[in-house]
């Protein structure tokens, strides 16, 4: 009874907040005013979230070229045209939505897919067998992430630049840095490392691999060691154990993995926009971007918003089915490490 | 006698390799283009390495060895680059991502708190909405944001245009977001002025950020025993009371590790600055990532690039160092 006094004199909103946080105290309900200054405060904070994805998906459903002059967050009409367009003709450049697509799935499919695949066995090494070097060569697998993709981009850039495939006079072939057309001959530039996306893709490798070690790692640690223990007293060998016991058993662990490598490569700017010079090559991130504010003078903003959304949604879906394992993942499996 | 001894040695010795085997792929690949890249950037680091050098690399007969040039010139502001001074994104660089957790984290905690409230109506809906920014690309929503606080056509704009009519003011709002250079609040954080367009990007990442505090400190929540709160009313403690004697210690452990990861990522943002304000007006919200990519990309002075690169690299094995040790406190604090 008493306590009931001492609140009242606390900060209201304090109070308003604090009450019942475990969630699952006793069953008392909620007082009427209570509840409707709750309910304000969460739909104020539903509208706050729901703004910027109500404006451009109200924008995205609009047929008018125009730019925006009012704001409407709730689409009046529901017209396709903007979608229909962008699918038909995404950029200013003869190149098909399809291509572009194209473009970004081998590169964020293929630097998941390439990563899970060489990281997984360095990643059971790291988290099960004992070595002399481990503590040394976990250190040499961890510094790399301490760079940001911005700061290995630079020799990246430098080293791909340097191997290309040209043609030479005289029909010759030449595969630099090994071969050369000779002399002051400079030979048509054929194929360039760091302009195609095999390139970028090595260089998305280059730190995603990284990560892909240290996440499986943390999640192989969370796997308890029971079965393995009874597989060996069975008389399995390491390798066994490796592809009987772990493997299935790590499996969903490494869809989520290469699901985070999708997401996250599926949205790379940086080095496709420093690497990549031929539309033919571009990704559906960098359309976007070419979309947005200042380069986007003659791009209508409605299909500006049609391409935000086509963007976002492969992510979202991928997201929401994995949101519980994602989220665990990144809070325990990633940061304890 | 011999023989049994040489292949009992042969067993013990595959033994003792096979971990090595099960490296070689991933170091092998990451020798070739990871590590090998590192060093070539230190090496060039040193050099003035231009674009006329990009065909031979380091046999190309311009190139020189400078010494700490690059490094000099980074810190002393000698680049001749307008309005650059190394010190001064450093700070901004700190202070961005640092108010950015600051303010995700306590949001995050008290939305998080509101929704676990017992008998609050349309919970499962406030919940499955308010994850939303969680799940949008944040590419993307860079891209969207950018357009809101366009300054012609934006939405921003357009909402407070339209809110004051609400007061009687007609005339439309006209507020250039990304290019005012004179900052709202003069002097509020010394040495690095914050511009209109730090408080834009600050709205928009907000967005973005507390929603997924949220969803961890919802999970560490509801992960503490109801038990300690019932014993505490009984011991007569009020509300307040419980919320900083129970429910904060116990978040502890989940919101350190979460605000650090925060801290990491809005540390090296480069979407955000990129897409929405590309470091202007007169470099006020440069990220060090950001003028990275500025420096290969329209610059093309790779030798500096390099040497910015290395810089960038000891900034964040700092920062690691620093946070490591935070995470480990925490750590400790769970388990006593």
């Amino acid at each position: 009874m008493n306590s009931a006094k001492v609140e009242t004199k606390k900060n209201p909103i304090v109070r308003l907040l604090t009450m019942n946080t475990s969630g699952q105290t006793s069953g008392r309900s909620l007082p009427l005013w209570r509840q409707i200054l709750l309910q304000i405060i969460c739909v104020a904070i539903l509208l706050s979230v729901m703004f910027p994805i109500m404006y451009i998906v109200t924008l995205s459903f609009s047929p008018k070229t125009t730019r925006p002059s009012t704001l409407e967050l709730i689409p009046k009409e529901i017209s396709f045209i903007a979608y229909q367009q962008v699918l038909d003709r995404p950029t200013g450049n003869p190149v098909t939505f399809i291509e572009l697509l194209k473009n970004s799935v081998f590169l964020s499919v293929g630097v998941g897919l390439a990563a899970l695949v060489i990281a997984v066995t360095a990643a059971y090494a790291f988290s099960r067998l004992k070595f002399k070097l481990r503590e040394i060569l976990m250190i040499l697998v961890f510094i790399p992430l301490l760079m940001p993709a911005v700061g290995l981009s630079t020799p990246l850039y430098l080293l791909l630049n340097q191997i290309q495939i040209k043609q030479c006079a005289g029909n010759q072939v030449a595969i630099q840095p090994f071969t050369s057309c000779g002399g002051e001959a400079k030979g048509k530039l054929v194929f360039n490392l760091r302009d195609s996306l095999l390139g970028v893709g090595i260089a998305m490798t280059a730190t995603a691999l990284p990560f892909a070690v240290w996440n499986l790692k943390g999640y192989l640690d969370t796997i308890p060691k029971e079965l393995e223990e009874a597989a060996a007293i069975d008389g399995a060998d390491t390798n066994q154990t490796f592809w009987q016991i772990v493997i299935p058993l790590a499996a969903p662990q490494l869809a989520v993995t290469f699901f985070l490598g999708f997401i996250g490569h599926w949205q790379e700017f940086v080095t496709t926009w420093l690497f990549l010079s031929q539309p033919k090559d571009y990704t559906l991130a960098m359309t976007l971007y070419n979309m947005t504010g200042q380069y986007a003078n003659s791009v209508p903003w409605n299909r500006f918003a049609a391409m935000a959304v086509i963007v976002a949604l492969p992510v979202a879906i991928v997201y929401i089915g994995l949101q519980k394992q994602i989220v665990g993942g990144l809070t325990t499996g990633g940061v304890k490490g | 006698m011999e023989i049994a001894k040489s292949s009992k040695k042969k067993t013990q010795w595959k033994r003792a390799s096979l971990p090595y085997f099960y490296l070689l792929p991933a170091f092998l690949v990451m020798g070739v283009i990871t590590f090998y890249p590192l060093i070539y950037q230190l090496i060039i680091s040193f050099t003035n390495f231009e674009s006329k050098d990009l065909l031979l690399g380091l046999k190309s007969p311009d190139l020189q060895f400078i010494g700490f040039k690059n490094y000099v010139d980074i810190f002393t502001a000698a680049l001749p680059v307008e309005n650059f001074n190394f010190f001064r994104v450093l700070e901004f660089n700190f202070w961005w991502a640092l108010s950015n957790v600051m303010l995700h984290v306590p949001a995050g905690v008290l939305i998080a708190t509101l929704l676990n409230t017992e008998g609050l109506w349309l919970k499962r809906i406030y919940r499955a909405i308010y994850i939303l920014p969680v799940v949008v690309p944040p590419l993307v929503v860079a891209t969207v944001w950018t357009n809101i606080f366009d300054e012609r056509y934006g939405a921003m704009n357009q909402l407070l245009t339209s809110i004051g009519t609400y007061f009687g003011n007609t005339a439309p709002v006209y507020i250039r977001w990304f290019e005012d250079v004179k900052p709202p609040i003069p002097g509020f954080l010394p040495g690095a002025p914050l511009t209109l367009a730090y408080y834009a990007m600050m709205v928009a990442n907000f967005w973005l950020g507390w929603p997924f505090m949220s969803v961890v400190a919802t999970g560490a929540l509801q992960s503490i025993p109801r038990d300690l709160y019932e014993a505490a009313s009984i011991d007569g403690a009020t509300g307040t009371q419980q919320f900083w004697g129970i429910t904060v210690p116990l978040l502890r452990p989940a919101m350190i590790p979460a605000a650090v990861y925060g801290f990491t990522l809005s540390f090296n943002l480069f979407n955000f600055v990129f897409f929405m304000t590309g470091g202007g007006p007169a470099r006020s919200t440069e990220l060090l990532v950001t003028f990275a990519y500025n420096l290969v990309r329209n610059l093309r002075w790779y030798g500096v690039a390099a040497a910015f690169a290395v810089i960038i690299f000891v900034v964040a094995l700092i920062v690691f160092l620093i946070t490591n040790r935070i995470t480990r406190a925490t750590q400790n604090y769970q388990e006593a």
